[in-house]
């Protein structure tokens, strides 16, 4: 590859910590690569492996969670979900021959910004080195038309 | 007036569904009662010519199982869209791919050399099939396997989607009850689309097993808990038990006679992806913090894709591992 492969990565966010600690570094001017686009949810917790297989299957290199460090999560222990989903997630994606590298787990909590610029700056390496993932557009294969609405005539 | 026309036709399959449709017992004299059967490759001679021949949309009611793995099922599967004014997805490998779509985990290069070049197979002359072969009278050609198999509805348009592996018998009568209805002006079809002789919730809201809170500290195979308490919830054991993702209506016929549920009815009514649902539910139940301590609970599901894919890997959101598709 001639040009440099610039990963897509997507991030899911914890409203109550990496979310603002993202917003820290932002309103710091702490730098770190525009290869993640982060999504916001309420919690780690809330984080259905769905979310991680939709956006790799729809062409994310890699992905990353993030929730509050252990002890402090504001539903009390749903970052612990998380951890579990996560590391159950990570079993099931090798079985797929998805590398464990291009799924990431990093507690930031909202003071952490630069903790969490840094974590997104090396998760970006590890994936460029990694190469893209390509995973196929299995929808945009599809070979038929819909058939039109069904009349039963005996 | 003549009979209206039904077919039934086997792809990637084990033929399974076609003894569930048997075992609907006298429901099947309905059958022959209601219907003209033209094309049944596993019950009467027909040839596919004949079905070429017959007139688009001259058959009301096709079923159809199997997966689509080979050349073959793909021109099928369109021949028979086009000859059906109904066509159902009948049973998981055709509505998800079941466990012929697990070979979506391989290349068709692997898959055909653990077939024929392995322990697995007594092949002195170490023959390989091949899509195309000359011999003196000419070329012989047998239908090319597809690098993925894909369930029906990813190859032509479906109108009815019916689960189960096998659907049960019950539900397949029901099935044919209700399509003889429709044909007496008794009853109306479902919308298009819809999942039929099956229920909208979970295996575990069938399931009369008493439950609790789960703490689960270690997974076991069902073989290694003995005797499986009667009455628990048999996930509270311990024991991956696929129902809490699983769609009803079967009765919750294994984890009733003291079995886990593997899934064979496939995702639940609003389950984008079955593998990850389940994912979800195992993981919220185990009862550790830490990850070392996680990780050593995990190990208790040695295969976790095959856990959660079993049945629905050819429908998942990934559909297929990169060695089947990764060049």
């Amino acid at each position: 590859m001639s040009e440099k492969f610039e990963p897509t990565i997507i991030g899911f966010t914890c409203n109550w910590c990496s979310y603002r600690a993202a917003d820290l570094a932002g309103t710091a001017r702490v730098k770190y690569p525009p290869n993640v686009r982060l999504v916001r949810l309420m919690c780690s917790g809330r984080m259905d492996p769905t979310f991680v297989m939709k956006a790799l299957a729809g062409g994310a290199d890699g992905v990353m969670i993030t929730g509050c460090h252990p002890g402090e999560c504001h539903y009390i222990d749903q970052n612990y979900k998380a951890l579990r989903r996560f590391l159950l997630l990570r079993r099931t994606l090798a079985g797929l021959g998805i590398e464990a590298g291009r799924v990431k787990l990093v507690w930031a909590s909202a003071a952490e910004g630069v903790h969490l610029a840094e974590e997104i700056t090396k998760l970006v390496e590890e994936i460029r080195a990694l190469g893209p993932l390509n995973w196929p557009k299995w929808d945009e294969q599809a070979e038929h038309q819909p058939e039109p609405a069904l009349e039963v005539a005996a | 007036m003549s009979k209206p026309k039904f077919a039934m036709y086997w792809a990637a399959s084990c033929g399974g569904c076609e003894i569930a449709v048997l075992n609907t017992h006298e429901t099947i004299l309905d059958v022959d009662a209601n219907f003209d059967v033209v094309f049944w490759p596993v019950a009467m001679d027909a040839k596919y010519q004949d079905v070429e021949a017959m007139e688009d949309k001259s058959i009301l009611l096709t079923l159809w199982n199997g997966g689509i793995r080979t050349e073959e099922n793909e021109h099928l599967a369109h021949l028979l869209r086009r000859k059906s004014q109904i066509l159902v997805a009948f049973g998981s490998c055709a509505t998800e791919g079941c466990i012929p779509g697990l070979a979506n985990l391989s290349s068709v290069d692997d898959i055909f050399a653990t077939a024929y070049h392995t322990v697995s197979t007594v092949n002195p002359d170490n023959i390989h099939p091949q899509p195309v072969f000359r011999v003196p009278e000419g070329e012989l050609t047998i239908p090319a396997m597809k690098p993925v198999l894909k369930t029906l509805a990813q190859v032509v348009d479906v109108d009815y989607y019916m689960p189960g592996c096998p659907p049960e018998s019950h539900q397949i009568a029901a099935v044919i009850n209700l399509v003889i209805q429709v044909l007496q002006g008794k009853a109306e079809l479902p919308p298009k689309g819809a999942v039929i002789g099956a229920g909208n919730s979970t295996v575990c809201d069938e399931c009369k097993r008493k439950r609790d809170v789960k703490h689960i500290t270690a997974f076991h195979r069902i073989q290694e808990v003995a005797p499986l308490d009667p009455e628990l919830c048999i996930l509270e054991q311990g024991v991956p038990c696929n129902g809490p993702a699983t769609r009803s209506g079967c009765n919750a016929r294994c984890p009733s006679v003291g079995a886990q549920c593997i899934g064979c009815y496939g995702p639940a009514e609003g389950v984008l992806d079955y593998g990850a649902r389940l994912i979800t539910s195992f993981a919220s139940v185990i009862d550790a913090t830490e990850p070392a301590e996680i990780e050593r609970i995990l190990d208790g599901i040695p295969d976790p894709t095959g856990q959660f894919y079993r049945f629905n890997l050819a429908d998942s959101l990934l559909r297929a591992s990169t060695k089947a598709w990764k060049k």
